[in-house]
Parts: C-alpha cells; sequence; structure tokens
C-alpha cells in the first residue's frame, strides 16, 4: 500500500521504501494511508537524511503524530474523546476581540474534569458544550462504523489541523494541513467481568501514557500558524464557536475490514466549516 | 545578559514568571483536592484571567505560595517544589509526588517575551491541567476521605526527591524557553502506588508493597506546614464556578468528604467524638470537638463547624482574607465556651462564645450528620432566639470591613439544603453560598465576637433568625440524648413539611433493628435442627434442577 503524505522527516516514515517521502503539494486525499507503524511511541525523527531532505523542501511542513490504543468496545467512544479532547485543549484559544490597530485580546478558556464510565481515567477539556458535541458526533460515527464493520475491529480516527488558503477564481480554497494526528484503533473482545476489570485498568494507564506522549509533543513548540490579523483569522481559526477558538480543524477515519492488506476506506468526513475540494 | 531584554520586558517576564509559578500550584492542588473541576470559557476577556486559562484562586494555596517564594522567582538552583502526599487516619504519611518548577541556564535570546513566552506558558498550564489528571495521586486523591487525606507543602530551594522512594519516575510536562533561562516543569511521582490505585486504601496493618512507616526525618530545609487539599463546593446549580474553598487550618482535621457538594465535609468519627480529632496538619491544634459539650433540653447545644468555604470566587480582593469559620451555638447562660478556632499558622485564638440567653432556653439545634456522612452543621431552631455567632477567623491582614465579614460567614453547612432551597440562591451582588442568611453588614460587625467581644447576649444575631428555619420546627422533637450532641439529625435534601417521619427520624429509628428472630437461641436451636433435617430433601430438589442453575450461570458470563 503506497504510504503518501506530507512529511517534515520527523513523522513521516515509509516502511516500505525505508525513507521519508516527501511530496509536497499533495493534498489531503492522499493521506488516507494506513499506518503500519503501529508502536504506541511517537515516531521518533527519521534521521539526518529526512532532515535533508526537508531543507530542501519548500512550503509543507505538517507534523504527524500516531497513537495506538486497544480497547474494548464499550471504551471506544471514552478513549477517543479522551485523546482528541485533550489535543484540542491545547490547540484552543480564548474568543479572538480584535481592535484598532491590529491588537486584539483573547478570551478565556476554562477546562472541565469528565471521568470515564468504562474506563478507570479522567481528563480534562475544555468547557465548550459546543466543541463537545462536534467531537462527540465525530466518535459517535466512528464507534458505529467500527462496530457495524464487521471486521476484526481496526480502524483509526485522523484529527488534522489546517489552515486554509484563498485561492482566485475558479479555484477553490485549498486546506493545507499542519498538523495531523492519528489514532489507531483496535477493537478487543473479552469474554467475561474479570477480563473487562482488568481491561478497564489497563486502558486507563495506556491512555495515562497517550496523554503523557501527546503533552510531550505539544511542548515541542514546534510550528504553528501565525496569529492572524483580523481579516485572515477564519483562515486559521474556527470562529464559529461562541466560547473558545480552537485552531481550524477536521475529524475523520477509516476502517480496516479482516483482510488487512487492501484497505476498504470507508471514508467519511466530518468537516467542521464548509470546505470544498 | 540582561543587554538584550529591554527593562519592561524583563518586568513583564518576572512578572508572568510569578503568576505562572502561582498558577502551577494552583492548578496542582485543586487536582488533589478530591473532586472534580469545572471552570467556565468566556468569550469576552476579563483582566484577571492569566494566560487565558480559567483557574481558580484559592486563596489560602495562593497565599502558601507566596510565602514559600518570598518574593523570589525559581532560577537556577533555586526551584519551587509542590510536594504531594498522603497521610492515613492512623498518622502514616507517606509522599507521593513533587512537582518542581526549575529554570536553567539555557537562555533563548530570539524569543518575544510578550507574545511568545506568554503563549507558551499558557500552552504549558493546559499541559499542566492535562498531566495532573494522569499520575497515579490523582486516582488516590479522588478517593481521599474517611481512610486518608491528600495533603501539599510548598517549598523553595533545591528539589528533595529522596521521599519518593525507590524506582520513582518522572514525567516531563513541558518547557518554555526564555531570553533569561529555560523554564521546565515536571513530575516524579512515586510508582509504587500505581497498583494502589486500584484498590481500597485498606485500614489494616502494612500491606506488602505500601510503605506505610513513614515517619522519616524530613531534612527539608524549609519545613513548611503540610495542608490538606479539600474543599468543598458551593451549589452546583451553575456547575461552573468553584468558589473554592480551602481553610487548611479550621478545617475539618480529619477527613474530607468526597460526596457530592451538599454534604459536609467534616467528618468525625463516633470515637473520636470526645477527643480532638486526630490532627492532620502539624499547626492544627483543633479541639473542635471538645467543645460538643451535653447540652439540656431546650438549650444548649452547641456547634461548630468551620466552613470549608472561602469564598474565593467572591471576588476579595485580598488572598489574605480571613476564613470563615465557625459557629457557636449559644449556651446556658453563665456558660461562655471557648471555642478554639484554630488560627493560621499555630495560633489558636479562643474564642468566646456568646453566653445564651435567658430566652433561648429552647432548642438550640445543633445539627450534625452521623459521624460517618460526616458534618457538624448548625441549625437553629426557628423559635428560639439563639445565639448562634459566625465567629470569624481573624487572620493576619484581614480587614474587619463588613463586607469581607459578610464573606466570612457561613452559616450553614450542608443540611441547608434541608430545608431552604433558596439556600443557594446566592445574593446577585457578593454571590456568596447561602448569602440569603448573611445579616445586614453592620449587625455582623456588631455580633461578631472578634469584633466586638460579647457582653450580654441581648442582640439577637439575625442569622439565628434565619437559621431557624421553618422546617426545623416539625423535627425539634428529635434531640437525642447522646453524649455529644446531636441534637438533631437533619440529612441533607430531606424534607420535613411532609411527613412527621423525615428520613433522619427514620434513619435514627431503624439504625438498631431488633435482633433476627432466627439468631434468637431458643427458637433459633430448634429451628436448626429443622433445618439440618430438611437438609437432604432440600438437596434433592436442588439437584433436580440443576440444569437450569447451569443455564443461568452461563447467562452471566
Amino acid at each position: 500500500m503506497g504510504m503518501r503524505c506530507l512529511a517534515e522527516g520527523r513523522g513521516a516514515y515509509c516502511q516500505e521504501a525505508q525513507r521519508p517521502i516527501i511530496e509536497p503539494g499533495l493534498s489531503r486525499a492522499f493521506r488516507s494511508a494506513v499506518w503500519r507503524r503501529g508502536s504506541s511511541a511517537l515516531p521518533s525523527p527519521a534521521g539526518k537524511a529526512g532532515r535533508a531532505c526537508l531543507q530542501a523542501q519548500a512550503a509543507m511542513n505538517c507534523r504527524s503524530e500516531v497513537l495506538e490504543v486497544s480497547v474494548e468496545g464499550r471504551q471506544i467512544e471514552e478513549a477517543m474523546l479522551a485523546v482528541l479532547h485533550t489535543i484540542l485543549l491545547h490547540r484552543s484559544t480564548g474568543k479572538f476581540h480584535y481592535k484598532k490597530e491590529g491588537t486584539y485580546s483573547i478570551g478565556t478558556v476554562g477546562t472541565q474534569d469528565v471521568d470515564c464510565d468504562f474506563i478507570d481515567f479522567t481528563y480534562a477539556r475544555v468547557s465548550s458544550e459546543e466543541l463537545d458535541r462536534a467531537l462527540r458526533k465525530a466518535v459517535g460515527e466512528f464507534k458505529d462504523a467500527l462496530r457495524n464493520s464487521g471486521s476484526e475491529g481496526v480502524g483509526q480516527i485522523c484529527l488534522e489541523f489546517y489552515q486554509k488558503k484563498k485561492s482566485r477564481w475558479p479555484f477553490s480554497d485549498e486546506c493545507i494541513p499542519w498538523e495531523v494526528w492519528t489514532i489507531k484503533v483496535n477493537v478487543v473482545n473479552l469474554a467475561n467481568e474479570q477480563e473487562r476489570q482488568i481491561c478497564r485498568e489497563k486502558v486507563g494507564e495506556k491512555l495515562c501514557e497517550k496523554l503523557i506522549n501527546i503533552v510531550e509533543v505539544m511542548n515541542r513548540h514546534e510550528y504553528l500558524p501565525k496569529m492572524p490579523t483580523q481579516s485572515e483569522v477564519d483562515n486559521v481559526f474556527d470562529t464559529g464557536l461562541k466560547d473558545v477558538q480552537p485552531y481550524l480543524y477536521k475529524v475523520s477515519y477509516q476502517i480496516t475490514d479482516s483482510l488487512g492488506s487492501s484497505v476498504t476506506t470507508t471514508m467519511r468526513r466530518l468537516i467542521k466549516d464548509t470546505l470544498a475540494l | 545578559m540582561d543587554t538584550d531584554l529591554s527593562s519592561q520586558d524583563r518586568k513583564d517576564l518576572d512578572k508572568f514568571i510569578k503568576f505562572f509559578a502561582l498558577k502551577t500550584v494552583q492548578v496542582i492542588v485543586q487536582a488533589r483536592l478530591g473532586e472534580k473541576i469545572c471552570t467556565r470559557s468566556s468569550s469576552s476577556p476579563t483582566g484577571s484571567d492569566w494566560f487565558n486559562l480559567a483557574i481558580k484562586d484559592i486563596p489560602e494555596v495562593t497565599h502558601e505560595a507566596k510565602k514559600a517564594l518570598s518574593g523570589q522567582l525559581p532560577a537556577v538552583g533555586r526551584s519551587m517544589c509542590v510536594e504531594i502526599s498522603l497521610k492515613t487516619s492512623e498518622g502514616d504519611s507517606m509522599e507521593l509526588e513533587i512537582w518542581c518548577l526549575e529554570m536553567n541556564e539555557k537562555c533563548d535570546k530570539e524569543i518575544k517575551v510578550s507574545y511568545t513566552v506568554y503563549n507558551r506558558l499558557s500552552l504549558l498550564l493546559k499541559s499542566l491541567l492535562a498531566i495532573t489528571r494522569v499520575t497515579p495521586a490523582y486516582r488516590l486523591s479522588r478517593k481521599q476521605g474517611h481512610e486518608y487525606v491528600i495533603l501539599y507543602r510548598i517549598y523553595f530551594g533545591e528539589v528533595q526527591l529522596s521521599g519518593l522512594g525507590e524506582g520513582f519516575q518522572t514525567v516531563r510536562v513541558g518547557t518554555v524557553g526564555t531570553p533569561l533561562g529555560t523554564i521546565t516543569l515536571s513530575c516524579a511521582y512515586r510508582i509504587n502506588l500505581a497498583f494502589m490505585s486500584t484498590r481500597q486504601f485498606e485500614r489494616t496493618p502494612p500491606i506488602m508493597g505500601i510503605i506505610i512507616d513513614h515517619f522519616v526525618d524530613r531534612p527539608y530545609p524549609s519545613s513548611s506546614p503540610m495542608h490538606p487539599c479539600n474543599y468543598r463546593t458551593t451549589g452546583e446549580d451553575n456547575g461552573a464556578t468553584y468558589p473554592s474553598v480551602e481553610d487548611s487550618q479550621e478545617v475539618c482535621t480529619t477527613s474530607f468528604s468526597t460526596s457530592p457538594p451538599s454534604q459536609c465535609v467534616f467528618t468525625v468519627t463516633k470515637a473520636h467524638f470526645q477527643t480532638p480529632p486526630p490532627v492532620v496538619m502539624d499547626t492544627l491544634k483543633v479541639p473542635m470537638m471538645g467543645l460538643a459539650f451535653s447540652h439540656q433540653v431546650g438549650c444548649s447545644s452547641f456547634l461548630l463547624l468551620h466552613p470549608l468555604f472561602a469564598p474565593a470566587a467572591l471576588g476579595v480582593g485580598s488572598a489574605d482574607m480571613g476564613y470563615p469559620v465557625i459557629f457557636a451555638g449559644g449556651l446556658n447562660a453563665a456558660h461562655p465556651h471557648q471555642l478554639i478556632v484554630p488560627g493560621k499558622e499555630g495560633g489558636v485564638p479562643p474564642v468566646p462564645s456568646q453566653p445564651a440567653h435567658g430566652t433561648q432556653a429552647d432548642h438550640e439545634r445543633m445539627v450534625m450528620c452521623t459521624p460517618l456522612d460526616g458534618a457538624l452543621y448548625s441549625a437553629a431552631t426557628p423559635s428560639s432566639s439563639e445565639d448562634t455567632e459566625t465567629v470569624s477567623n481573624s487572620s493576619e491582614g484581614k480587614s474587619a470591613s463588613p463586607h469581607d465579614l459578610l464573606e466570612t460567614i457561613f452559616v450553614r453547612k450542608v443540611g441547608a439544603f434541608v430545608n431552604k432551597p433558596i439556600n443557594q440562591v446566592t445574593m446577585a451582588s457578593l454571590d456568596i453560598p447561602f448569602a440569603m442568611f448573611a445579616p445586614k453588614n453592620v449587625e455582623l460587625e456588631d455580633n461578631d465576637p472578634m469584633v466586638n467581644p460579647p457582653d450580654s447576649p441581648d442582640a439577637e444575631s439575625p442569622l439565628q433568625g434565619s437559621l431557624h428555619s421553618e422546617g426545623s420546627s416539625g423535627s425539634s422533637a428529635g434531640n437525642t440524648h447522646d453524649d455529644f450532641v446531636m441534637v438533631d439529625f437533619k440529612p441533607a435534601f430531606s424534607k420535613d413539611d411532609i411527613l412527621p417521619m423525615d428520613l433522619g427520624t427514620f434513619y435514627r429509628e431503624f439504625q438498631n433493628p431488633p435482633q433476627l428472630s432466627s439468631l434468637s437461641i431458643d427458637i433459633g436451636a430448634q429451628s436448626m435442627a429443622e433445618d439440618l433435617d430438611s437438609l437432604p430433601e432440600k438437596l434433592a430438589v436442588h439437584e433436580k434442577n440443576v440444569k437450569e442453575f447451569d443455564a443461568f450461570v452461563e447467562t452471566l458470563q
């Protein structure tokens, strides 16, 4: 399976070719590749070679991070929400209020703790009902697709942060991703209550590790879009929510069928703002 | 080299680092309070939300942090550390985590202070919010209560990791480079607790793997006192804001309720009742329970409790305001009681309670939860005009302005909800819990024994008036004459206007059920013999049904 992606040396690595693949200008449609590097550890930098390639590269600076979790069916939603909310907590700011002379003030982001019912885990998320609803909807669809696929239950959900670049007519706006988080999910079936209890705890611990990984990535302080002017703010942030302002993002998912080798891309896209391809 | 940094930038940076340190401590302590935190997002910027994050400031925590920092900022070799430890009700303690805010020499000269550093600090705080829920101590702190409590201690200087035992792990929350150095926030946590988080922390002698004997002399440079992480939330009607609490001194030395906010935090076990509760904190001296004493019918009673609330959210500017405290029930005339109210840090200013009026011959009600639920609170009876006094604990720097007093008064604790749901409604202007009980400012000051030593108990505190909720008349008959005080048991949310039998009465009545007849000897002996005889028959019947049982068992799996 060809794996193509926007790479920054650090994130994208082709298992087959053993080298990073960098193709500038690739649209997101190609990023449906299944990552075979299934380890839960974050991909380490591809090495000097990768970075050297990168330097030759012009525009794209998309980071890609992969996380993998194994959960039981009823834990899917909570596990996904925990991860997605944690990422969005870091990638949301308060609402911008532009004042004259190009200055702006920023609103306040509140947080709240969420206890999981099926996992021994609690996570903090942004206090925004709209954001929560949007994520729950996306995760709900992913879960249904995973359950209905009838396969072994392997799938992945992608959270992508992008920037819009206005193009002139007749071309439509381009969406350029700058960070992609891929969460691979492996659904297990458990036989009895005792195993479920153990699974609760284990998944809780695993999620703790994932969150530590996420925080580690966030704190590398790598590329973030520049703070936009008032006219550009909608190209960088999602200004449609009333209480917080996350970076523009979209959630997509795909399910792997039981054969594994060929990927049935049941690709659905939940588009956060109107997006024309 | 500071030449690169303009003085304005330097000032800004120092300010950012200082507030970052204070907010870090707030986040850490709040995450160990044992309850879920919830704050609201606000689209319009308020001037007071540092780093664009809604993090409440618990005044006591801020005070402790400022004290530990003593005007300095984290620098190389001088780190700010927050130590989280666990203390069992038997007095054993163990360090769980140490959160360190360090500064090293690696400078990033090109970075823009007012913008990039600020945003990165904000991101680091968000990471801290995420990580504090992830370490093993979080789950332990959520379960704190009767058997153990979680304490925090802030110190400044060198990091001491020796108390964490062997094999502790470290997680780095993040770093932010500044022109003066790189700020690093990390946590070192004990790991042999990891398996404890899923088990109940049992109150038995040393369990394998858990190090219980921890009375080690801690060679801390600054021996700052430990403080419990506890608080109470107020009516959660709006859910979002959280007027936290904290009142480490007065508090609830023993345990903290993890139950819903309607219950009081103070847990008193019967065994402790007559004696001062075990002191969790070194500085606490709270022989509060000694204040409970027998009463006579119709009077006395007494009560006291410390509201764990510190209406921090009330917008009191000064972080050093006093903590609300106690209620002193009046007593029989001529028996003024000493209310011992722990002061801050070692002082225990005795607070005389007001002697009771002659007119207060009635029931002065002291409401107390049963030990396990734990709370002491006072509720007054409707008809009597007693002198429940709210004593505010005057801590240093507390201004005696009516406004402050108002805020430090708590009239009812849990169980306040009993009669008046509007207890939860706060006065629009002041936004205090139970504000409706708050008397007018002037009277309040007059009633405060700290401000005016009580002389003759002629003034009826308006508090009483409000405390005497209408409902309590119905249950006033519930005086029990126990050793300590339980005059009336008013469980939360119980209504006494509907039936003569309310939850409390029901509970009391059925607390001691009669013995099972099968356990009484004479009947027992006979039926035992009969049982034995009938056993074979029963077995035969069961064997016939064996298939059904098997099928049933299979459905369970």
